[in-house]
């Protein structure tokens, strides 16, 4: 399995994640071993097994729809988090271009 | 003695003694941070001390009181930088959360306070809990106490490093393939992973979440016992916590013998690869357990040798969806080199993560991208599956699986630092029980060349108490765990 560039350029692009030229390379030869390594999962048969996605068992665990436990403090606190902001607003880039 | 040498159960019994306060007893840690940390082993990124000092105060008074204590009462404990600590920094050793102050407690944070811990910082780990040995941290490289120019293991490793170098009396870190237990066996500590949903993960920031699982680092059995007792069960803040009953650990891994106990050696754990000094070492603990009265069976467990790779397909794909919250918009680094919204998401992130995280999103992401799922998400999900009926069956016949925690004692810092997928496979006999979700510890069993080694014991799902019990047992046949490295 070997990665190529542009497959690398475009799994960064899904990925939102802005990449040099070096990473690029350098991921497209180390993520190619990995999947090769990890390929070895072909090796399993698994015709009519279901997939394990969590082991607990709980299903459905729902509780009702209302704010509980939440601080004022921890609010003020998420607030004093934000990179950039206008009063109570967090400030972005704008959304459309103009 | 010095204070900060102490286990938690002597520590308690000093403070209900009033042979020293919770303030001297946190102070002998302080003072032993700033006589190694900086200078030799590198293990905290923040030092809480004036959290630490208001809370030992408290906690003085009520003793003073005359005040019942409990167990953890005014002991200092050293928290992985990647569990929220309210009003603290909290970095997960990332430059994206470099200025990220955490604006409410965990669960277990919570716990710990109501039961009278005492929070003396927060430890070093590779970036995101993502690496075997620290060396992904973005901030410093934690130095093993026992040999400074070895990793400590990964990803607790700065937790591991504080209690085997006495900087703290007992840590909690996380284990989502081997965090916990790898750095453990490195650096010569106890440490728990408990089962999965056991322990609530409100206020862990979130690498896997279908594996990441809240445990402590101790330097005895004793005192996993008394951690787990007080951070495990149901929490409504995170809907995977499983109501299962608790029980007084520490009462329990006293009772009785171990002739009630199977032991199951997987052959899989003893081929080649595993050196010869430490499968001689983890031959002669199990022939200390089988001298103490327990069962020993050899059994097979062909399927696990695909654990690791199962292990890295589920993990850097969930890492790719968990790790997309860090975006520059709501908190942590926002890229000042961004003209537009994209690029704002973009750049912040490049400039923010380091390179094995972006290595697992980019892994993850792929495999989850349109045309792989198939044939890598779900291929790993199925042979979970396999993997999940062969040990059921096994452990039918046996009550725990004892293996060695790595391969090899500590590698040396930089040595293997070009080679993920070598580092990958260092979680080698890691990954079983984290995609079942088996609870499973690692308490040290002897010395290669002055480094410790580590040996591993697997339990059923919510069976906490048969491995405690069976370590707590070898911990008093033997005296491996007391051992202490003089830092040089």
């Amino acid at each position: 399995m070997k990665l190529t560039q542009k497959e690398v350029e475009h799994v960064a692009k899904l990925a939102r994640l802005d990449l040099t030229t070096e990473e690029r390379e350098k991921f497209a030869k180390q993520l190619s071993s990995i999947l090769d390594y990890v390929s070895q999962l072909g090796k399993v048969a698994t015709e009519g097994v279901e997939p394990t996605s969590q082991v607990t068992g709980l299903l459905d665990v729902i509780r009702e729809d209302k704010v509980e436990g939440c601080k004022s403090e921890s609010q003020k606190n998420i607030f004093e988090n934000l990179p950039e902001k206008e009063g109570d607003y967090i400030k972005v880039k704008g959304v459309f271009e103009e | 003695m010095e204070l900060n040498q102490l286990t938690i159960k002597e520590a308690h019994q000093g403070l209900v003694k009033k042979e020293f306060s919770a303030t001297e007893l946190f102070k002998a840690c302080l003072e032993r941070i700033m006589a190694v940390d900086d200078t030799k082993v590198h293990a905290f990124l923040t030092v809480t001390e004036g959290l630490a000092a208001r809370q030992a105060k408290v906690i003085d008074e009520r003793i003073k009181q005359g005040e019942e204590i409990g167990l953890l009462t005014g002991i200092p404990l050293a928290i992985k930088d990647i569990i929220a600590v309210g009003g603290e920094r909290t970095t997960a050793a990332s430059k994206i959360l470099e200025d990220y102050i955490a604006p409410y407690d965990a669960t277990v944070i919570s716990r710990l306070k109501e039961a009278g811990a005492v929070i003396i910082g927060k430890a070093n780990l590779d970036e995101f809990a993502q690496g075997a040995s620290n060396e992904n941290s973005a901030f410093t490289v934690t130095h093993n106490p026992w040999d400074l120019e070895r990793v400590p293991g990964g990803s607790s490793g700065g937790p591991a490093a504080a209690v085997i170098a006495d900087e703290c009396i007992a840590a909690l870190g996380s284990d989502t393939g081997g965090s916990i237990r790898y750095p453990a066996g490195f650096c010569g500590v106890c440490g728990l992973k408990p089962t999965y949903g056991r322990v609530s993960r409100y206020g862990l920031l979130a690498m896997t979440s279908s594996t990441d699982v809240i445990g402590p680092l101790t330097k005895n059995v004793e005192d996993l016992a008394i951690i787990l007792k007080e951070i495990a069960g149901l929490d409504k803040q995170d809907s995977t916590t499983v109501d299962q009953p608790i029980e007084d650990y520490l009462r329990e891994i006293e009772k009785g013998d171990l002739t009630d106990l199977t032991i199951g050696i997987p052959q899989e754990f003893f081929g080649p690869g595993l050196t010869t000094e430490i499968k001689e070492l983890v031959q002669r603990a199990i022939g200390a357990l089988e001298g103490a009265g327990a069962k020993i069976k050899e059994v097979s467990l062909p399927h696990s040798q695909y654990a690791i790779s199962v292990y890295y397909i589920i993990t850097p794909s969930e890492i790719s969806a968990n790790l997309a919250r860090y975006d520059g918009i709501r908190f942590g680094h926002r890229s000042k080199k961004a003209n537009n919204l994209f690029e704002v998401y973009t750049k912040s992130r490049g400039e923010g993560f380091g390179p094995e995280v972006k290595r697992r999103i980019m892994l993850g992401t792929y495999a989850l991208s349109a045309g792989y799922y198939d044939a890598y998400y779900l291929q790993a999900q199925k042979v979970r599956t396999v993997i999940s009926e062969e040990v059921k069956k096994v452990f039918k016949e046996v009550d725990i699986l004892v293996t060695p925690t790595s391969p090899h004692p500590a590698f040396k810092i930089g040595e293997q630092v070009d080679d993920p997928l070598k580092m990958y496979l260092e979680d080698i006999y890691m990954s079983l029980a984290s995609i079942l979700g088996l609870p499973a510890l690692s308490i040290p069993c002897g010395f290669v060349n002055n480094l410790p080694v580590g040996l591993q014991l697997i339990g059923q799902q919510f069976a906490e108490r048969d491995i405690l019990k069976l370590a707590h047992h070898y911990q008093q046949l033997t005296d491996w765990h007391k051992q202490r490295p003089a830092i040089m």
